[in-house]
């Protein structure tokens, strides 16, 4: 098992963001994570990355128990994530950015080891032309391609995905889940939030479903669209609703970008 | 990656040899007092910049590794009849010990707040000397005369100090480069640009905030013991002057923080500025007003320092020089 979560909460005041979340996640697999604004899914990634402990609750990485641990011991273990709102280390090139991924992941790589790699997950992403400008004189789409690349510069066995296809033009996005897919392949358990519904119903193995801080379904993607309650918890938003249950459903190459 | 390629690592180093050298050699002694204290400042401004520079924690309290460093080394070469050069690196070495005491403490603070605990340390370091009798209290410690006789008499000393200082200045820039270029390096610059997003990429923050700020305070310890070596006696007010902290960051953002040449020019580049508007009849008070007006005009206009700007306009220098 590459992630169990047991029983996970977190109140910020007033407000339970997250509460008695439940989950195992296996290698190799995609997971997407969805749920309405507000749901908790960004906060859960913040309990499972260490950069918030939780109330309560246990995470356990591969074995290990995490809970609590400080993020950048989460990070060497091997657990990499982007950032919703995009972080660039704005005054270093787009190369240095990749490299502290590397230099700091799972490896902990350095020298010329760490500029391949680098140069590596830049190429993927796409980003390579852009490597020795600085990180902050990129556009959105593009930091978040660079948010992307260093989190995979790290060589992680589980990454967690903050919306990342919401950086991307709407042609990228079936390059983009190919890339993903292929990481799938070769062993990388991904855990994925996402809006743009077609894309993560399209690619997920499994769905987990996050609503007002629980965890209401799980599944796979047509599971999840069948669920009742799924639908119930979407059925403020209709076009979203209309989405996830594949009525009126756009072309995967018309994807909201 | 390897700061030793770069051509702007040599450039530094080997102007800055050159010109110590070239002092030694012209054997005037007018010129070196003046090359000791524009080094001196140099040094400061240098060994800040690994902090401040690299790690974007704004430190008031630079002076305090100045302050209690020299003391220490001063008391080894006072008190205990040290070797000047052992005493110089032990001075260091306390004050290293200490900045990661202090560093474990306050470098959980982040900003503004951080800052105001540096001028607090700053504080309790004066009053703590200031009534510690080891130390001399209000009154200091001083060097007999004769202490100058294991080094060839009073002139060879000096000359000895300064030679020290320049090897000093010598060894804290290879040092900045070869942090600034190493794995270390881009750790602390991940930090200044984002310490929440560098830890969730695997960036041990406390730990490499705490070794910067170490590193930072050895150089200032060594460069004090030298100062009061050639001066014969120290005292708290000498020591800790928060005035000199202040300036020292004028000079690191004049130049460039983050840069490695940056604070040196910014040291060399403020001191002759401030050498000018102490002999002047209009400005001799009012050379602190002056460091205040330069600070916030950088802050508002040029925040990168000038080496920092000079690289942002021409892209391709960065490569070479930054």
């Amino acid at each position: 098992m590459t992630l169990s979560v047991r029983q996970v909460s977190k109140a910020f005041g007033g407000l339970q963001a997250v509460s008695g979340v439940s989950f195992d996640l296996s290698p190799g697999t995609i997971y997407g994570l969805i749920g309405p604004n507000g749901a908790g899914k960004t906060t859960l990634f913040n309990l499972i990355g260490g950069v918030v402990p939780p109330d309560g609750g246990s995470v356990h990485f591969r074995g290990q128990d995490i809970t609590g641990l400080a993020p950048y011991r989460v990070a060497k273990l091997g657990l990499s994530r982007t950032h919703q709102v995009v972080r660039p280390l704005g005054e270093l090139t787009v190369l240095d950015n990749a490299m502290v991924g590397a230099c700091f992941g799972r490896f902990g790589r350095a020298g010329a080891d760490a500029r391949r790699r680098a140069e590596e997950v830049l190429e993927q992403v796409g980003l390579a032309a852009h490597r020795d400008q600085l990180a902050a004189t990129l556009n959105l789409p593009e930091k978040k391609r660079l948010e992307l690349a260093r989190a995979l510069a790290a060589d992680p066995y589980l990454l967690l995905l903050d919306e990342v296809l919401a950086g991307l033009i709407h042609t990228e996005v079936g390059p983009m889940l190919e890339t993903l897919r292929a990481l799938a392949k070769d062993g990388l358990t991904i855990l994925m939030i996402e809006h743009v519904m077609q894309a993560i119903m399209n690619v997920s193995d499994q769905v987990l479903v996050l609503e007002s801080g629980r965890l209401i379904a799980r599944g796979t993607p047509a599971e999840v669209a069948a669920d009742p309650r799924v639908i119930e918890a979407y059925l403020g938003k209709p076009e979203l609703a209309r989405a996830l249950l594949g009525v009126g459903e756009p072309k995967q190459d018309q994807a909201r970008p | 990656m390897n700061g030793w390629k770069r051509p702007g690592t040599w450039l530094t180093l080997v102007s800055l040899a050159a010109a110590g050298l070239g002092v030694c050699l012209l054997g005037d002694e007018s010129l070196r007092e003046t090359a000791f204290t524009m080094l001196m400042y140099a040094v400061l401004a240098a060994s800040l910049n690994l902090f401040l520079g690299f790690t974007g924690y704004v430190n008031f309290g630079h002076i305090v590794f100045f302050g209690l460093g020299g003391y220490t080394g001063f008391y080894l070469v006072s008190q205990c009849d040290w070797p000047l050069t052992l005493a110089a690196l032990a001075g260091g070495g306390v004050a290293s010990l200490l900045a990661i005491g202090i560093g474990l403490a306050i470098l959980r603070l982040r900003g503004a707040t951080f800052a105001l605990a540096t001028i607090g340390i700053n504080e309790a370091a004066r009053s703590f000397v200031n009534n510690f009798p080891a130390f001399g209290g209000s009154t200091g410690l001083s060097l007999s005369f004769s202490a100058y006789a294991r080094y060839g008499g009073a002139s060879r000393a000096l000359w000895l100090t300064f030679a020290l200082l320049l090897v000093s200045a010598l060894v804290l820039v290879s040092a900045s480069y070869a942090i600034r270029y190493s794995r270390f390096g881009l750790g602390l610059l991940s930090i200044r640009e984002d310490e929440d997003a560098a830890m969730s990429l695997g960036v041990a923050a406390p730990r490499y905030k705490t070794l910067a700020y170490a590193a930072s305070a050895f150089f200032p310890a060594v460069v004090g013991t030298l100062f009061f070596f050639k001066n014969g006696n120290v005292e708290p007010g000498d020591a800790f002057r928060l005035g000199t902290s202040i300036e020292v960051i004028v000079m690191v953002m004049l130049g460039g923080q983050g840069t490695i040449a940056g604070p040196l020019l910014g040291a060399i580049g403020y001191e002759r500025l401030r050498g000018y508007l102490l002999t002047s009849a209009l400005f001799k008070n009012l050379h602190l007003c002056f460091a205040g007006m330069v600070l916030l005009l950088i802050v508002l206009f040029v925040p990168a320092g000038a080496v920092g700007a000079v690289c942002r306009r021409f892209p391709r220098l960065r490569r070479g020089l930054g």
